[in-house]
């Protein structure tokens, strides 16, 4: 039964992809609410990434710098684990998983409060497709989140040689020589790559969750809460899936 | 003209609509009227669109709604304007930007056309110095009339109101009937209200649909619910004292 009722939420989730994409709005309106949402998801989403990443960055340097207890281990060493960790995993994976609370919440919050004071309705009965005009605009302005993960990527590693250097772990030339050994171009492709489709997954399932909910407010909290919860396990599903396929043959 | 014929709904087991036949004449102010739970806002959101009905068809002016294609319909609902009950207003937009949504949506008009026919719409509807508020600055009463504003603003031919006076204090109610019925009049347009208020009815019922338990039980005027015998439609409307009261007086004197 359970079952039945995911295998028809995941029909249900492909239906509204498609009408994403029907009957566009006119674009000088679409033209803007994409930089309302591109203000809205990307710049409000800048402040807290930064923070993060400075200071993630910096915690997988310390970490990576006293777990190296063989002297015979060479020190470049942080550097080349930070930039690893940051590139492959930290930046495009744990901050989306972080985005999907910050921008997934507000994403179902906003569209589930239309939905209950019938504003999406309202949309409907004027001959509006609800589903363009609310989503579109987030998945175009999410097509710039790779920006935000590159961001991110230079502050954690930023992050790592000001902790590693000035916490008196490694030197600065040390550091750098690591972040630059065996670096292999694919990683940054494979990030972006991994980065769009989360992308993807951030405006779509909150707006899911959002548009699809009933009730009043208290569920439109609880609304919040199964898309974060459901953003998450699909973002950790799909870096799986992607690692194999991209990195895994 | 809206023709309903033979209208059913179900939800589950539940049947809401039983085959409810009527119509709303135009450039009058049509009322559904009935007790919570008769298939009021069932029907109202059929007509809409909202709902799609079991069987029965609805018929816009000639045009039967089941029978348009999906661009069609998108046309025919720029025909339609909707005064929701929470006036259903766009919060994050002005009232100014409330109002022209549905020109800036549907008309190619440029800046200052759409500027100089909100200022119009929003003089008609008593509202002249809210522009630059946000609905959350504004009272209900105001939000009602920006909701009035926003559904006329298209020239619509079909203008629907559920409980457009929930919430709002007697004299304000007054304003907002009569200022429907006046719209209704000078545009010529085919309204529908779906209300729970016996002042509207008396009022601005100019065809009243009562409803009970999905099925129409009774259709008339306003002067016409005063004389009929009809228990349901009597033990409906004539609850309260004070309507009993103006009944005896009106069958008194004649």
């Amino acid at each position: 039964m359970m079952l039945i009722r995911y295998l028809s939420q995941i029909g249900r989730y492909f239906l509204m992809l498609k009408e994403i994409f029907n009957k566009q709005t006119k674009w000088p309106v679409m033209r803007n609410l994409i930089f309302k949402e591109i203000d809205d998801l990307i710049i409000d989403s800048l402040g807290i990434v930064c923070f993060i990443s400075f200071f993630v960055g910096g915690v997988v340097a310390i970490q990576t710098a006293l777990n190296l207890t063989n002297p015979l281990i060479p020190k470049y060493l942080i550097g080349f684990a930070t930039r690893q960790s940051v590139i492959l995993e930290f930046a495009p994976t744990f901050i989306s998983v972080i985005m999907a609370g910050k921008m997934g919440s507000f994403i179902t919050s906003s569209i589930g409060t239309m939905r209950v004071t019938e504003q999406i309705d309202a949309l409907e009965v004027m001959g509006v497709n609800s589903l363009n005009y609310l989503v579109f605009p987030k998945i175009i302005a999410l097509l710039l989140y790779p920006f935000v993960i590159g961001i991110s990527m230079f502050l954690g590693i930023f992050g790592g040689w000001l902790a590693g250097v000035y916490g008196g772990f490694t030197t600065s030339a040390a550091f750098i020589d690591g972040a630059q050994m065996e670096f292999i171009p694919f990683h940054i492709v494979y990030a972006f790559i991994k980065t769009l489709i989360f992308a993807m997954l951030l405006a779509t399932i909150p707006s899911f969750h959002g548009y699809y909910m009933k009730g009043g407010a208290l569920e439109v909290g609880k609304a919040s809460t199964v898309s974060f919860v459901w953003t998450s396990v699909s973002i950790i599903l799909f870096n799986y899936i992607l690692t194999q396929l991209l990195l895994g043959s | 003209m809206i023709e309903v014929k033979n209208l059913e709904k179900s939800f589950g087991d539940s049947k809401v609509l039983k085959g409810v036949s009527t119509v709303f004449e135009t450039g009058k102010t049509n009322l559904i009227i009935g007790q919570s739970g008769s298939g009021k806002t069932v029907l109202l959101k059929s007509l809409l669109g909202i709902h799609i009905p079991d069987s029965g068809t609805i018929e816009f002016d000639g045009r039967v709604y089941a029978d348009l294609d999906p661009d069609e319909k998108r046309e025919l609902r720029t025909e339609i304007g909707m005064v929701f009950q929470g006036s259903a207003l766009f919060d994050s937009m002005t009232v100014e930007e409330n109002v022209a949504f549905p020109l800036k949506m549907f008309t190619n008009d440029n800046r200052a056309k759409i500027k100089e026919r909100v200022d119009f719409v929003l003089e008609r509807v008593n509202l002249v110095d809210a522009h630059r508020k946000l609905p959350s600055e504004i009272s209900g009463g105001m939000q009602k009339r920006v909701a009035i504003a926003r559904a006329i603003v298209n020239n619509p031919k079909y203008l629907f109101c559920d409980e457009p006076n929930s919430g709002l204090d007697p004299n304000t109610s007054t304003l907002i009937d009569n200022l429907i019925q006046e719209i209704t009049k000078e545009y010529n347009i085919t309204t529908v209200i779906n209300t729970h208020d016996m002042n509207s009815v008396m009022e601005i019922g100019e065809n009243i649909v009562f409803l009970k338990k999905g099925l129409k039980a009774w259709q008339g005027t306003k002067e016409e619910i005063f004389r009929t015998d009809n228990k349901d439609i009597v033990k409906f409307v004539y609850s309260s004292n004070l309507f009993k009261k103006v009944r005896e007086a009106y069958l008194r004197e004649g």
